[in-house]
């Protein structure tokens, strides 16, 4: 497959603006912004068919449309770098190795939407960056490609960096606003949608930095011809960060035609699970979506293969599939405890809901709890019935999709994995001498018909 | 042009309400069961609702343009009504469900110390629990606990009462200048807080303590002083220079034991003569505890449904009693003495010493009576 996002990441010296001119860089901007006026961008994006890759794959080219543009007020875009769901790291990869892909399409995207100041909004962690995508944005400013009336086109544009404090809910698109005007990050009520009101109250749309870097080579190859790599409604290519129990943990690109089987055992991909060990189960998508035992990760519930696009993924709705996401692969084998790893995401949502509304406040903790006691063997079998309880009652309640993203991983991990909960009920003295838990679930085992 | 009017049902009662109101509002114009509980919203205060989820409604049909169903519960505080907008509150199974849900997540960390709580009596987490919670709970853990606070001399936070609706953070964005406490850290180890240990100093600050739904915010000139139960409420009014003046006092005969905002059947602050918010400054509230220093009006409506309706009005001028006038001088407990008139009861038994409800061998022996 040829890569069309990383194909210069090796390149000595791509980070920095004369090699990645030399490779073809800031052509897109030249296209669009000489050759083409803002909509035919947008139209062009349309075509391709790039969905958001940011977690909720909605189609790009239509929230760009959905932009209001009442006379006489700014718009903006946001560059979404906040990148801290567990298990997804490839924006980071994307912006440390070729932060100059990222300007570029940043570029090419504020002259679409008319947004003459964009922002980057990095999550704080991610420090080092900083300075590589302030380096790089000073020399495209030198070169021309960022400033005032930027290569006699008439449009002004600059990018700003802004750092976060290390808060994964400023990740979310309203949170992130609000945090970038000076305040606390707490998502805002919808509507009015960012599209309508955002920051400063002005239309503004937010991107994931991978859907903005794709934007490049939809201009540079086409939309329609970036809309033929991959297959159905998921086109283009994807980056995929694998982690977890596998050889060869990174970042890779996909064209989403490949089946799970083939990424995580071929050797251009994930390599296999290291030690001999079996696939237990895998997070296909970053930590908010559902866990896959192997069997329903490999085939779907009605026997198929399955695929690595957002069709297939999602194939069996959450009974017997999972989600595309933001795309962190997270892998397990034998040796892992399903109760320990959704203590571990139970705690981590506990500390990141930003605690406004009551269901999300108060379920994350109570779930981490009762999780806590049977991870502990101090827990009952009713506990499993209440944590699937206190889920349910969060799911769909929340001001936004945080509640919901703590209650998936719990409900998914009780549906597929139950014994495994039960065993450590039953067994309090033996869960706590060992830290993994059944192994049987490496082996494949019978789907449930119709489910 | 006159008000574009939109016709919502709500619980299958059809209204018709300005555009632009939300779907609570028009449930409160209903009243009754109807109108969803509503624990942070308030509709004095711009940007307040949609952090609790008490009011989550279901809308069956979104419009008469699009009738689709809206896929999950909505904040009814913060969603507003379309034109032929189909919504279910009490009548829909699966807000019952959730609103239960919610009740309940709010008393997991909750103290439930409300025979100590100043606010008992007038919680509206009290009510709430009351009206949509569960007699148990399934929560085994230790509750969440901070220290309390003065915020200066006159408002107390106890912290861990708080429900975390922030309306006092909206008081104090929007009444005082510069706003001194808000919420710090997230998730639920955040807390209303002023940071650096400090006094709210601002005219209105102590605004703060009506809007609060629960005890985490109360009165520190009132603190433990009475039950809001025994005291009286009179409308009251005087002419301060700061605010409308028009205050609610708690009287307990000649002694006002404290002021507050007039607040209305929402329990929200009323307006005043000329339609605003009828907010009372400091002084008002924490100063003048003196019948002298107000123009009383007249004592003020309380719901029946409230345990304030229950005071008892102390020094409260009683009728005159003119039972021994015309019964020969004597005073008799019941109205009817039923010893004089009857013959078959034993007038020596005096009902009121009898254990139990009286039976026909109450009269045979005197068994039953209490030895005294
Ligand atoms: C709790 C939460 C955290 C999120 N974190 C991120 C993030 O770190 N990066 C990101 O691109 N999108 C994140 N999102 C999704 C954004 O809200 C938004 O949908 C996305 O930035 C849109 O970009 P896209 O259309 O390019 O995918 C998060 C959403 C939620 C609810
Ligand atoms: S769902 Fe959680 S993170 Fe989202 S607004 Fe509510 S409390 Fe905050
Ligand atoms: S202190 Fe009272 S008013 Fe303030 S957030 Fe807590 S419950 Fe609400
Ligand atoms: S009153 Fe509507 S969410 Fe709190």
């Amino acid at each position: 497959m040829k890569k069309i996002l990383l194909e210069n990441d090796h390149v000595e010296g791509i980070r920095f603006f004369e090699a990645y001119r030399k490779h073809g860089g800031y052509r897109s901007v030249e296209t669009a912004l000489k050759q083409m006026g803002p909509d035919a961008v947008v139209e062009e994006v349309k075509k391709s068919g790039l969905r958001g890759r940011g977690g909720a794959g909605f189609p790009t080219g239509m929230k760009w449309s959905f932009l209001a543009k009442p006379e006489g007020v700014p718009r903006y875009l946001i560059c979404n770098a906040d990148e801290s769901e567990p298990g997804t790291f490839k924006d980071r990869y994307l912006m440390e190795f070729l932060p100059h892909l990222l300007i570029e399409g940043m570029i090419v995207s504020s002259y679409a939407l008319g947004s003459n100041r964009s922002y980057i909004y990095i999550r704080g962690e991610y420090a080092w960056i900083v300075d590589i995508l302030e380096q790089a944005i000073a020399e495209a400013k030198q070169n021309g490609f960022l400033g005032k009336n930027i290569l006699g086109s008439g449009f002004d544009c600059e990018i700003y960096v802004q750092r976060g404090a290390g808060a994964y809910i400023c990740g979310e698109e309203t949170a992130l606003i609000e945090s970038l005007e000076g305040k606390r990050g707490n998502p805002r009520i919808k509507p009015p949608f960012p599209a309508v009101k955002g920051l400063w109250d002005c239309p503004t749309v937010v991107n994931n930095v991978e859907t903005l870097t794709a934007v490049v080579p939809i201009i540079n190859m086409g939309g329609e011809e970036y809309a033929k790599i991959g297959v159905g409604k998921s086109t283009g290519t994807k980056l995929i960060s694998a982690c977890g129990n596998i050889n060869k943990p990174g970042v890779y690109e996909i064209d989403m035609t490949i089946s799970v089987e083939e990424f995580i055992y071929s050797d251009e991909y994930c390599g296999g699970i290291p030690n001999g060990k079996k696939l237990k189960a895998c997070i296909p998508g970053g930590s908010s979506v559902p866990i896959l035992p192997a069997n329903l990760l490999l085939k779907t519930a009605k026997g198929e293969t399955r695929y690595m696009n957002y069709e297939s993924l999602a194939d069996g709705g959450f009974v017997s599939g999972s989600m595309m996401g933001s795309g962190g692969f997270i892998v397990l084998d034998d040796d892992q405890c399903v109760v320990r790893h959704t203590l571990t995401l139970a705690t981590f949502y506990r500390h990141e809901s930003c605690g406004q509304c009551s269901p999300c406040r108060e379920g994350t903790g109570w779930m981490e709890k009762v999780l806590k006691n049977i991870e502990y063997g101090k827990g009952k079998l009713s506990d499993i019935d209440l944590l699937w309880d206190i889920q349910r009652r969060i799911e769909g309640n929340t001001i936004c999709p945080l509640g919901d993203a703590a209650a998936w991983p719990v409900a998914a991990a009780i549906r597929h994995f139950r014994d495994e909960f039960e065993w450590h009920v039953l067994n309090p003295e033996e869960c706590l001498k060992r830290n993994y838990g059944l192994a049987g679930y490496a082996d494949p085992i019978h789907v449930p018909v119709g489910s | 042009m006159s008000e574009q009017l939109i016709k919502v049902t709500i619980d299958n009662i059809t209204l018709e309400v300005p555009a632009g109101t939300t779907i609570l509002n028009a449930a409160r114009m209903v009243g009754g069961e109807v109108a969803p509980p509503a624990m942070c919203y308030y509709s004095k205060l711009e940007g307040s609702g949609g952090k609790c989820r008490t009011c989550l409604v279901e809308v069956s049909k979104g419009s008469e343009k699009d009738p689709r169903p809206m896929p999950k519960l909505v904040a009814s505080c913060r969603t507003t009504v379309m034109e032929g907008m189909e919504v279910k509150n009490i009548t829909s199974e699966k807000v019952i469900d959730a609103r239960n849900g919610v009740v309940e997540m709010l008393l997991i960390n909750h103290p439930l110390d409300c025979p100590v709580c100043d606010q008992a009596g007038e919680c509206d987490l009290q009510d709430l629990s009351y009206g949509h919670g569960k007699a148990g709970t399934r929560y085994e853990f230790p509750r969440r606990t901070f220290d309390r606070h003065d915020l200066g001399p006159y408002i107390q936070l106890h912290m861990t009462r708080c429900i975390l609706c922030y309306r006092c953070v909206y008081v104090a964005d929007q009444l005082t200048g510069k706003r001194e406490h808000g919420v710090l850290d997230r998730g639920d180890h955040s807390q209303i807080a002023t940071y650096i240990e400090r006094s709210l100093e601002n005219d209105f600050i102590g605004n703060v303590i009506d809007v609060c739904p629960v005890g985490a915010l109360t009165d520190r000139t009132f603190r433990f002083k009475n039950r809001v139960w025994f005291l009286k409420p009179m409308n009251a009014h005087r002419d301060c220079p700061k605010c409308s003046g028009r205050v609610t006092l708690w009287n307990r005969g000649e002694e006002v034991y404290r002021v507050t905002a007039r607040k209305d059947q929402w329990g929200e602050i009323e307006n005043d003569e000329n339609g605003k918010t009828g907010w009372i400054c400091n002084e008002c509230r924490f100063e003048k505890k003196q019948t002298s220093d107000w123009v009383i009006e007249g004592p003020r409506d309380i719901s029946r449904q409230s345990v304030i309706s229950q005071n008892h009005y102390l020094k409260v001028e009683e009728p005159q009693n003119v039972l021994p006038e015309v019964m020969g001088g004597r005073n008799p407990k019941l109205l009817m003495d039923i010893h004089d008139v009857s013959d078959v009861n034993k007038p020596e038994i005096h009902l009121s010493e009898i254990q139990g409800p009286a039976t026909s061998q109450t009269f045979e022996d005197n068994s039953n009576i209490n030895p005294q």
